[in-house]
């Protein structure tokens, strides 16, 4: 069976740091997965190797397609959307202009208009604030216009960094619903990075657990859940 | 009163210079994120080169637009051959680069033409307006405005313009989007460098071609793009005329001057119109979240 | 502008770091012992590169810890040297005792500056140093001052003849006297400076240079710690210019134009933003390489200038001190 998403011995480095010691992960088409860490594990920097936003080696395949070689604008037009830690929004454009940029690399109009209302349709709050600079909107509808903007490259993968970051319970739960939704809906397999693991195992089948470059556990969501160390550890019970 | 008249449309013909100059620096500031001090350099540069072709023999109007193609591929070499390989250095030593192709083009333009000062070539017939402003004036003030129009279509209009904006405003995003970053900014010089070129060649008649001609008028300019708010080409315009105005009348009416310190004075006037509006006259107060 | 993704070797002093005693030591030694082996018109260049180096340390504490820009800082350098032979022209006074005040009268006048300066940011605040830098020659060369400043003719000062002893017993030359005599201004201005970036005040420079905000939230009185580090930034170049001239024993306004100000911004970066010693590399940059491009040839020399800076950049975009960080980072990989 071959895997949406298939990483082998990835590593990555910051300069002459090294953060990622030889990964191995998947994904499979229309899954959600998981990884979680503490602070510093390397999650961030997974993504960013996928992204190709860091210096990487190693294999790391999408559909077949070898991704290690390529630059960030090219992975993008292979359908990976990353929605980036801390939102990464263009702060001076109105929400409606970032969503029309995350359509950038696509030519059919017609599509991309359909999409625009789609995602307004998941998130009804950007359709309000439309015209409104994205930075000053508030940190969960930033977020909402984070991920729309990646819904806008349509993609087959979405990379989300900690979207959880910095916002309110309830912001976060109803994040979290849309997400599943899309998911399920739109059938985007998600790779999804956070720290608040108990959401995460929620939305996800499957888990891998970063710590120091290195994964340590992987598995369903279910029988992370039940893992001794993953409670004690990331799930406070 | 009269004087007053005279010196205010003097003021506006110069603002004309500084507004067209002005306007080139607002565009790389646009496309790049910073100030590009080789800007004049380039421009006279540029306008040497047209200078050449219609010494050659060509007409203006081809020597024209082919000294834009030429600024225009110039610009974009220079940013994937000089500045890509220096992306990950600090700002600083982007500046010191900015410096050195300062040095190269002032010192080879003198070099290769001579220092002697040169006549060039209005397109617009000789004269004046009611003997107040000079037909060249008009017509530079023009072009300025046209150029304006253009280039504020090309960045609210055209999806290349907006691409560009992104990427000069946040680089990681914008390449997360699909956006070629390094081309992106390439274009950005070489739009500002034909830019750059029009200002020049348009300059070139008022203050005749020499190498260091564009050294006082790019300060004028840089000071009126700051004063109209750097992200506003309009205020970059509103900005040059309002320079050129304060400049002259400073000079004329303020006896303890004379010329040895107009241009301490006009920048005097001008740091203080930053410290009541920091962000220039027309500039967006962006509001950043902590 | 900057990816979010840096990766670069910076130049930037640890704070905590101790003073390599080893390197400092022989770095004495070899600086006080060079003068004699040097023909006088080399120790004189030696001396203008310390005094050069002074200067841009100046420039470095302003920019490289406390992140405020300066396109001006010939200004403070012209009104040290000015404050020096004015004194000693007009009213007598001993040479040595020119230098701190020309210091003291900077300070003030820096910080004076840097008061309404704050409220302007990056680009803006260059444009009124720019402002400054070419305001100061266009002043000193005014003629309602020239009964003070000699006007464009300037003013010659001379120097006191080398104590009878030293001359007597060494054999000492005026070149070499006044070597030493900088030489030992700059070490105790660079330990000054160590000191200063290693408390709490330095600290706090650079806690407001990397993120103003957080400084005040942290209470720092961000306002005062930049007017304070404008002073410092212009006692420093200013008592270069005082050093200059005296050693040169003549003052004029063309000796400070704004290419000064871009010389002393040349010389930080390639010396190194945030790196102490590394204005001592700056400094002999900015006097030796102008010179040498002249040499190749006089019609192109800035064109000439203009390559070797960009060359200089590539090798070393962090200036000579990033350079050397970086080799010593590979060196202890390799070990």
């Amino acid at each position: 069976m071959s895997h949406l998403l298939e990483v082998k011995g990835l590593e990555a480095s910051y300069g002459p740091t090294k953060v990622l010691h030889g990964l191995d992960f998947n994904l499979e088409q229309g899954g959600v997965t998981t990884i979680l860490g503490a602070n510093g594990a390397g999650k961030t920097t997974t993504l960013r190797a996928i992204s190709g936003m860091v210096s990487r080696k190693g294999q790391i395949k999408l559909d077949d397609a070898e991704l290690t070689s390529l630059s960030t604008a090219d992975i993008t037009r292979k359908g990976v959307a990353h929605v980036p830690e801390g939102r990464g929004t263009f702060v001076r454009m109105s929400a409606e202009d970032n969503l029309r940029l995350g359509a950038y690399s696509r030519n059919d109009k017609a599509a991309i208009a359909e999409d625009m209302e789609r995602v307004y349709n998941y998130f009804p709050i950007l359709k309000q604030r439309r015209h409104q600079q994205a930075g000053t909107l508030s940190g969960g509808e930033a977020q909402m216009l984070a991920v729309g903007r990646a819904l806008m490259l349509r993609p087959i993968l979405l990379l989300l960094d900690e979207p959880s970051f910095g916002l309110a319970p309830l912001i976060v739960q109803e994040l979290f619903d849309i997400l599943k939704r899309i998911n399920a809906e739109e059938s985007v397999s998600m790779l999804l990075v956070e720290q608040n693991a108990a959401l995460a195992l929620e939305l996800a089948d499957h888990a891998y657990l970063l710590e120091t470059g290195n994964i340590v556990i992987s598995g369903t969501s279910q029988s992370i859940l039940e893992n001794e160390t993953v409670r004690r550890s990331y799930l406070g019970y | 009163m009269d004087l007053f008249l005279q010196q205010m449309l003097t003021g506006i013909a110069n603002g004309a210079i500084y507004a067209c100059l002005a306007l080139a620096v607002v565009m790389i500031y646009q496309a790049i994120d910073h100030f590009n001090f080789a800007q004049g350099e380039m421009a006279m540069f540029s306008t040497y080169i047209c200078w050449a072709m219609i010494a050659g023999g060509l007409p203006y109007w081809v020597a024209f637009f082919a000294t834009i193609i030429i600024s225009f591929i110039g610009g974009l070499a220079i940013e994937r051959i000089i500045f890509k390989p220096l992306h990950n250095a600090p700002v600083l030593s982007h500046i010191v680069v900015f410096i050195g192709l300062v040095a190269i083009f002032n010192s080879t333009a003198g070099a290769i033409w001579d220092h002697n000062i040169k006549t060039f070539p209005s397109p617009f017939p000789e004269g004046s307006f009611g003997g107040l402003i000079g037909l060249h004036e008009v017509g530079m003030f023009f072009v300025t405005l046209f150029l304006l129009l253009a280039i504020f279509c090309f960045f609210r209009f055209t999806r290349v313009g907006m691409a560009m904006q992104a990427a000069a405003a946040n680089p990681a995003s914008a390449g997360l989007v699909g956006i070629r970053v390094g081309w992106m900014l390439a274009l950005g010089w070489g739009l500002a460098a034909a830019i750059g070129a029009v200002a020049g060649m348009m300059i070139a008649p008022i203050v005749f071609l020499e190498p260091n001609m564009m050294l006082g008028i790019l300060l004028y300019g840089f000071a009126a793009a700051i004063v109209g708010g750097i992200s506003s080409p309009g205020g970059a315009v509103a900005g040059g005329f309002l320079v050129g105005i304060i400049e002259n009348l400073a000079g004329t009416y303020i006896p303890a001057i004379g010329s040895e310190l107009k241009l301490t004075v006009a920048l005097v006037l001008i740091v203080t119109v930053l410290l009541f509006k920091p962000n220039g006259l027309f500039g967006k107060t962006i509001v950043t979240r902590v | 502008m900057a990816t979010d993704v840096e990766t670069r070797v910076d130049s930037r002093l640890t704070v905590g770091a101790k003073i390599p005693f080893k390197w400092v030591t022989l770095f004495i030694i070899i600086g006080a012992v060079l003068p004699f082996f040097l023909e006088g018109y080399s120790t004189f260049q030696g001396t203008l590169i310390m005094i050069y180096a002074i200067a841009i340390l100046g420039l470095n504490l302003l920019t490289g810890f406390n992140g405020q820009f300066s396109l001006g800082h010939s200004a403070f350098y012209a009104i040290g040297a000015y404050t020096a032979a004015i004194l000693v022209y007009h009213l007598d006074w001993p040479v040595y005792v020119t230098i701190p005040f020309g210091g003291i009268v900077c300070f003030v006048a820096g910080f004076l500056f840097g008061l309404p300066a704050l409220r302007l940011e990056g680009l803006y605040l260059a444009l009124a140093t720019f402002a400054l830098g070419v305001s100061v020659p266009q002043i000193l060369k005014s003629s309602h001052l020239e009964g003070l400043t000699g006007g464009v003719q300037g003013l010659d000062i001379f120097r006191p003849e080398v104590p009878a002893f030293l001359v007597e017993n060494f054999g000492l030359t005026m070149d070499q006297w006044w070597y030493l005599i900088v030489f030992v201004i700059m070490l105790f201005m660079f330990w000054i400076a160590w000191n200063l970036i290693n408390s709490r005040t330095g600290r706090a420079m650079m806690a407001i240079r990397d993120n103003p905000i957080a400084a005040r939230s942290m209470g720092i009185n961000a306002s005062l710690y930049k007017s304070l580090t404008f002073g410092v930034s212009a006692f420093y170049t200013g008592i270069a210019g005082a050093l200059a001239a005296i050693v040169i024993e003549f003052v004029a306004p063309d000796s400070f134009t704004f290419q000064l100000s871009i010389l002393l911004f040349i010389g930080m970066v390639v010396g190194g933003t945030g790196s102490i010693w590394g204005a001592i590399f700056g400094g002999f940059f900015i006097l030796t390489v102008p010179n040498f491009a002249e040499e190749i040839s006089t019609g192109l020399s800035y064109a000439i200038f203009g390559v070797i800076l960009i060359l200089v950049i590539y090798v070393m975009p962090s200036g000579f001190a990033g350079l050397v960080n970086l080799l010593k980072m590979r060196v202890k990989k390799m070990f």
